[in-house]
């Protein structure tokens, strides 16, 4: 923030921190104009009611939904640690010295990258049971997320891998350690402190795509906002309240993404500047992340 | 194959609605999250704020939320729209805060140095952003808001679960007709995977062009 205010600001001299306070007023009115046309629009329609909103002030709604959270962390944690697993392997397939695996999980990770979810769903709930495979519930909406989050912790795995320095494989092997040694030993403890942030942010990813159990019809909080809704017809107050506990838990999980992204900046420039007295590169495997 | 060739009139049917919506999504997203962006770079503090509200806001809520809120509640409190609109809008506002975030982080990279030299030059304000910082910001942006609008297509995909016939529900109507699963989601997978890679290649253009040497 501060570094894109100094790129594209001054210190504010008195004309144009008086110009800022204008704006603020401003801005302010309309963003208060923005939201009592919100409430107006509520209230012409008699959705502030308190009769409206009661139910969510009572337990057994709650219980309803915090049941719905439940199975959204279970398919969540399950699709998350087949993904985890299965992206491990995709990335160690695309790192391989052997062509041909190489090419086999570089063709996986470019096909399932470009191929929405929801189809995936679709091809679980609608095409395998014509081939006598048909799952249940939770498996129908876990199978599909995990083969399409499996390539997008690949591409996370593979970053973090290749973010290693070689000489760090080099040296294992010139102490005589086989590649899969120093692979396991040397490369992936140092890769796996390093992806751990954009880890916890594609999780969040996934507990947003857990949404999809609408469709499969799968208990989760959606599909249980869905089934609350249709049983007390308060269709507005039950996706809100839906969409306020999905806000509350996953910017809780980005902020701990957040939290753990600024921890290892500051390892590493603690490092770099250990080392020779030099300036850090800033978040230099970071950015090699996010690219 | 037959199943596909067959249905081929209302599977490009679908493709062309999931093109519309991607087209138009990807319009309003690029307007509001330059809009976005430019809040939450501005020396207002309400306007700071608003923005980090509004991207925390919509990054933390699933899409398919968003989209049963907007199309089955916004009737209920005297908003009607039609269902195909109510999509592209909920879309291009839920993508407008990825492009937000990567324009923000673009503006971000470019080193301070850079703005104040060009202020120290006598570059004003507009003249600053126009000349030195855009030109190194975009630069880095690309591949970042490539990424945005691969996401952006997939997401399209969701407008289905609300009721929009694009590609995926007409994939799966065709199919439910037809019961002959695989060529008719590997065709429509296919027509992803080509929008995707259209996308990715102009990323690659794009980046090429724009490429500041340094």
């Amino acid at each position: 923030m501060s570094a894109g205010s100094r790129l594209l600001f001054d210190e504010p001299g008195p004309r144009a921190r008086r110009r800022t306070r204008v704006a603020t007023l401003v801005s302010a009115l309309a963003l208060l104009a923005l939201a009592a046309l919100a409430v107006r629009q509520f209230a012409a329609n008699g959705q502030l009611d308190a009769a409206r909103w009661q139910p969510y002030a009572t337990w057994p709604m709650w219980r309803y939904l915090l049941g719905g959270l439940w199975s959204t962390f279970l398919a969540a944690v399950v699709s998350a640690a087949l993904a985890m697993a299965g992206g491990l392997l995709l990335a160690l397939g695309r790192v391989s010295h052997r062509p041909a695996l190489r090419w086999a999980a570089g063709t996986y990770v470019e096909v399932v990258r470009t191929v929405p979810a929801l189809l995936l769903v679709y091809v679980v709930l609608f095409g395998l049971p014509r081939y006598g495979l048909d799952l249940p519930l939770f498996w129908k909406l876990v199978v599909p997320l995990s083969v399409s989050n499996a390539a997008a912790f690949a591409e996370i795995f593979r970053a973090g891998i290749r973010s290693v320095d070689r000489g760090q494989t080099e040296a294992g092997l010139a102490v005589g350690l086989t590649r899969g040694q120093a692979m396991r030993l040397i490369v992936l403890p140092q890769a796996a402190r390093r992806v751990l942030p954009s880890i916890v942010s594609q999780s969040v990813g996934l507990l947003k795509d857990t949404s999809l159990g609408y469709v499969v019809s799968y208990a989760e909080l959606l599909y249980s906002g869905r089934v609350l809704a249709n049983y007390n017809h308060l269709l507005i107050q039950t996706y809100i309240v839906v969409a306020l506990v999905y806000l509350v838990v996953n910017a809780s999980l980005s902020k701990l993404a957040r939290g753990l992204e600024a921890r290892q900046a500051g390892a590493a420039r603690r490092a770099a500047t250990g080392d020779a007295g030099r300036p850090a590169p800033p978040a230099a495997p970071e950015a090699a992340l996010h690219a | 194959m037959d199943a596909l060739l067959g249905n081929l009139p209302a599977l490009w049917e679908g493709l062309l609605t999931t093109l519309r919506l991607t087209l138009l999504a990807f319009a309003g997203a690029s307007v509001a999250g330059v809009l976005v962006a430019t809040a939450r770079v501005s020396p207002v503090p309400v306007l700071r704020a608003a923005g980090t509200v509004y991207v925390e806001t919509l990054q933390n809520i699933p899409l398919l939320v968003l989209l049963i809120l907007a199309v089955f509640g916004l009737p209920e409190i005297g908003v009607r729209a039609g269902l195909f609109t109510t999509a592209v809008v909920v879309i291009a506002l839920y993508q407008a805060a990825y492009v937000a975030e990567a324009l923000r982080s673009g503006i971000n990279a470019v080193p301070a140095g850079q703005g104040e030299a060009a202020r120290a030059l006598g570059l004003g304000f507009a003249g600053s952003l126009r000349h030195v910082v855009l030109p190194q910001a975009l630069a880095t942006v690309v591949q970042p808001l490539g990424t945005v609008f691969i996401m952006l297509t997939m997401n399209t995909s969701l407008a289905a679960a609300v009721g929009v016939v694009e590609l995926t529900a007409a994939a799966n109507r065709v199919n439910l007709v037809e019961a002959r699963p695989i060529p008719i989601f590997v065709g429509a997978g296919l027509a992803y995977m080509l929008l995707s890679s259209l996308v990715g290649l102009a990323t690659g253009v794009l980046q090429r062009r724009l490429a500041v040497p340094r």
